[in-house]
């Protein structure tokens, strides 16, 4: 936005003052995130810049702390680094179960949210549609209702599901899902649905549904109308849909602390217990990774969105 | 409501409004609305049948579990189950009957049977948590009845304990007597019964619960404002830059929005110390003394600072998305028929921002009232939220009904907020970058 010739000296004023204000929000947006990365190779263990990082001097910086999320909880962290070293890393390292338990639970919980939310988010998008606005009120709630409640739900509902059954009079004994990893995904997949449903029918919007009627009056079924001429369109809103059901389920402590067993330790439960207990460095290079994570995530959805318009023909205005 | 979308299905039936006895009939000799009527029928089931699996999905993982946790919030039945004969005499017999033998006889007998099966400590703590101190006495007795008592039963009791005479203690049992009781929402608003079932308000010093509901209110609404303040003018910025460089500083907005929640607030636990950098620069700068150093975390300040950060996002994209759809040729209409840059601002721009500052505002209000893992980490104790009482409830204190009961208040309360939200916004609206 260029100021007009005919701008006045305070609006001239203003307008430098305005862009200096928003430099400095978009500063305190980054900035925290930023300063954690250099803090990550501090060698000693404070969460400030020592005299010797602001040098730039070299002892001032170490690994110590990325080495320390692979030697913690292992067996022999002592021993040489060979072979058998990195598989006691794979074994027993505390942060390497951690991130096995994540992606485990992460990549199941988000099939289940895309296949079922994208599945719904066709349903949804159809003008046919009953009761569209309370069944999308329904399914969007997990995002809305705070996480607290839902966990507090969930953690009733998950060491007894069977007892909604008694309420009808029924006394059936089913086993407990808290404690596994099947009740984790669940409530994941719970929480990533939302997402799901927001992207994909954000997709669909710009959808042509003249083009299914075309597949099917060329005499293609409607599975292979799906599959060849719906689904290569709204793909790139199922991928990024499915990439924020794994964000949530791969940031997600809450449902985790209240449902989950010892075997369950996530990413997050760990640093949920690093910040409560002993906030060490070592917090600091998890962080540092996971923000590399999430910035390959995010260029990943960007460039799916650019594709997604292009291949809908939106053009950005 | 049958909608014809097909345009010759729609050629057809406006056809057959002509026709005086609607005798249009298709190629296999039926009525053209029935068959019509059908496929639309069809067609409708088609659309509900793919919504169904996940719809029966979020029923039975998300509402049917909220469910569970509203039952929860009335039920009541760590004493009526394992002390059944007493039970069935405060059933039998009013409010304001002194305790007979038959009622002695019953206590005796009921914590004998409840000490055997070992369910003593579950009754004794379903009692303390409307009389503090009473634990130990029911575990106490539990010990010396398990061999039985003589009666006269109430003498015996009061062997045992002076405290088992308190009308207090009697008028509690009878109140925790019952299988399902809305006691705990009394609790959870700061009010009990007295002795002779009126509801009051609790001693001065036990007031927690409607406190920290306000300040969850008004920390939630400054976050609000806070955001609305630092949002509006990047929102402002990113809808009236050229795409290119705007969908650049985006990505400035989007990262944080990606970044795990986890990362943010222990980042700013860190910019934050007391011996963090936020202090190390004030100090270096020498805007403060090196004794001075602020608290500036573990206190509301803290929570106020982290939160705005971390729901900054919500604020800006729906405004973004709102500005960048103002025509700029209003505004510059004004300026050409006098109007100030302020005036023009204030009565043509802000006017046409307000169903994206309502949008952001909603959310923003609606994800702070809920939030845990920030007022948790940064909060202290001033900063905690009433989420953070929940938790407290449902891992320490293990009053899981009481807990179930603050997290129904504050249900009740976001569900209105989201009913306002659909209505005005309309959750299709909602957009994630």
């Amino acid at each position: 936005m260029a100021l007009p010739t005919y701008a006045t000296k305070l609006e001239r004023a203003w307008h430098y003052a305005y862009l200096a204000i928003c430099a400095a929000i978009f500063f305190f947006l980054i900035a925290p995130i930023v300063v954690v990365i250099p803090l990550s190779f501090n060698a000693e263990p404070y969460f400030t810049f020592t005299d010797k990082m602001l040098s730039f001097d070299p002892t001032g910086y170490s690994m110590r702390w990325y080495d320390s999320l692979l030697t913690f909880g292992m067996v022999k962290p002592e021993a040489p680094r060979d072979l058998g070293w990195w598989a006691d890393v794979w074994q027993n390292a505390k942060w390497v179960q951690a991130a096995k338990s994540s992606m485990i639970i992460g990549f199941f919980a988000t099939i289940v949210a895309t296949v079922l939310g994208t599945l719904a988010a066709l349903g949804l998008s159809r003008p046919e549609m009953p009761y569209r606005r309370v069944i999308m009120a329904i399914l969007i709630s997990p995002m809305i209702v705070p996480i607290i409640i839902t966990a507090t739900g969930m953690f009733f509902f998950y060491s007894n599901p069977c007892e909604p059954l008694t309420w009808i009079g029924l006394n059936p004994q089913c086993g407990r899902l808290a404690g596994t990893y099947l009740g984790v995904i669940l409530a994941h997949a719970t929480l990533g649905i939302p997402f799901v449903i927001i992207t994909v029918t954000a997709t669909l919007v710009g959808f042509d549904q003249s083009l299914s009627r075309a597949a099917a009056s060329l005499g293609a079924n409607p599975r292979t109308t799906f599959f060849r001429v719906i689904m290569p369109l709204i793909l790139p809103g199922v991928i990024s849909g499915a990439l924020f059901a794994f964000v949530t389920s791969f940031d997600e402590v809450v449902a985790v602390l209240f449902i989950a067993g010892p075997d369950q330790q996530t990413i997050p439960r760990q640093m949920w217990n690093g910040i409560r207990e002993q906030i060490s460095p070592a917090i600091l290079a998890v962080a540092t990774l996971l923000v590399i994570f999430s910035v390959a995530l995010l260029t990943v959805v960007e460039l799916l969105r650019r594709r997604s318009e292009r291949l809908r023909g939106v053009t950005p205005h | 409501m049958a909608k014809a979308l097909d345009p010759h299905a729609a050629i057809v039936t406006e056809a057959v409004g002509l026709l005086p006895e609607g005798t249009l009939q298709t190629a296999d000799g039926q009525p053209l609305s029935r068959a019509l009527a059908r496929s639309s029928r069809r067609a409708r089931r088609r659309a509900f049948l793919l919504v169904l699996p996940l719809l029966a999905f979020i029923l039975l993982t998300f509402v049917l579990p909220i469910g569970q946790m509203l039952q929860r919030s009335i039920k009541n039945d760590g004493f009526s189950a394992n002390m059944p004969q007493l039970s069935a005499w405060f059933d039998a017999n009013p409010r304001g009957t002194e305790p007979d033998e038959a009622a002695w006889g019953a206590l005796a007998a009921d914590l004998q049977a409840a000490a055997e099966s070992k369910t003593i400590g579950v009754v004794g703590t379903r009692i303390n948590y409307d009389m503090a101190g009473t634990r130990s006495l029911f575990t106490g007795a539990g010990r010396k009845v398990r061999d039985g008592l003589e009666p006269p039963y109430r003498d015996a009791m009061l062997d045992i304990d002076q405290k088992w005479g308190d009308p207090r203690l009697w008028s509690v049992m009878r109140e925790a007597s019952s299988p399902y009781t809305g006691n705990f929402y009394l609790a959870a608003m700061d009010r009990t019964r007295d002795d002779n079932g009126n509801i009051v308000q609790v001693a001065e010093q036990q007031r927690i619960y409607l406190k920290l509901f306000m300040r969850t209110f008004w920390l939630s609404l400054i976050i609000t404002c806070t955001t609305f303040l630092l949002g509006f003018p990047i929102a402002h910025l990113l809808a009236t830059l050229p795409m290119r460089k705007s969908n650049l500083l985006m990505i400035l907005v989007l990262l944080p929005f990606w970044t795990s929640l986890l990362v943010r607030t222990t980042a700013w636990m860190v910019l934050l110390q007391q011996q963090g950098v936020v202090n190390d620069i004030l100090v270096w700068l020498g805007v403060i003394r090196d004794d001075q150093r602020l608290q500036m975390i573990f206190n509301q300040t803290g929570t106020i600072i982290a939160m705005t950060h971390i729901l900054l996002p919500f604020m800006i994209l729906p405004l973004y998305s709102v500005m960048r759809t103002i025509n700029p040729s209003y505004v510059r209409a004004a300026r050409s028929l006098g109007a100030t840059s302020w005036t023009a601002f204030r009565r043509i721009y802000f006017p046409q921002t307000l169903p994206g500052l309502g949008a952001g505002a909603l959310l923003v209000f609606i994800l702070a009232v809920g939030y845990y893992i920030t007022p948790a980490l940064v909060g202290g104790s001033s900063g905690q939220l009433i989420s953070n009482m929940i938790a407290m409830h449902m891992t320490q204190t293990l009053n899981w009904s009481l807990a179930a009961a603050l997290a129904t208040l504050l249900l009740g309360g976001v569900l209105i907020l989201y009913w306002v939200y659909d209505r005005l916004v309309g959750i299709d609206n909602l957009k994630l970058g």
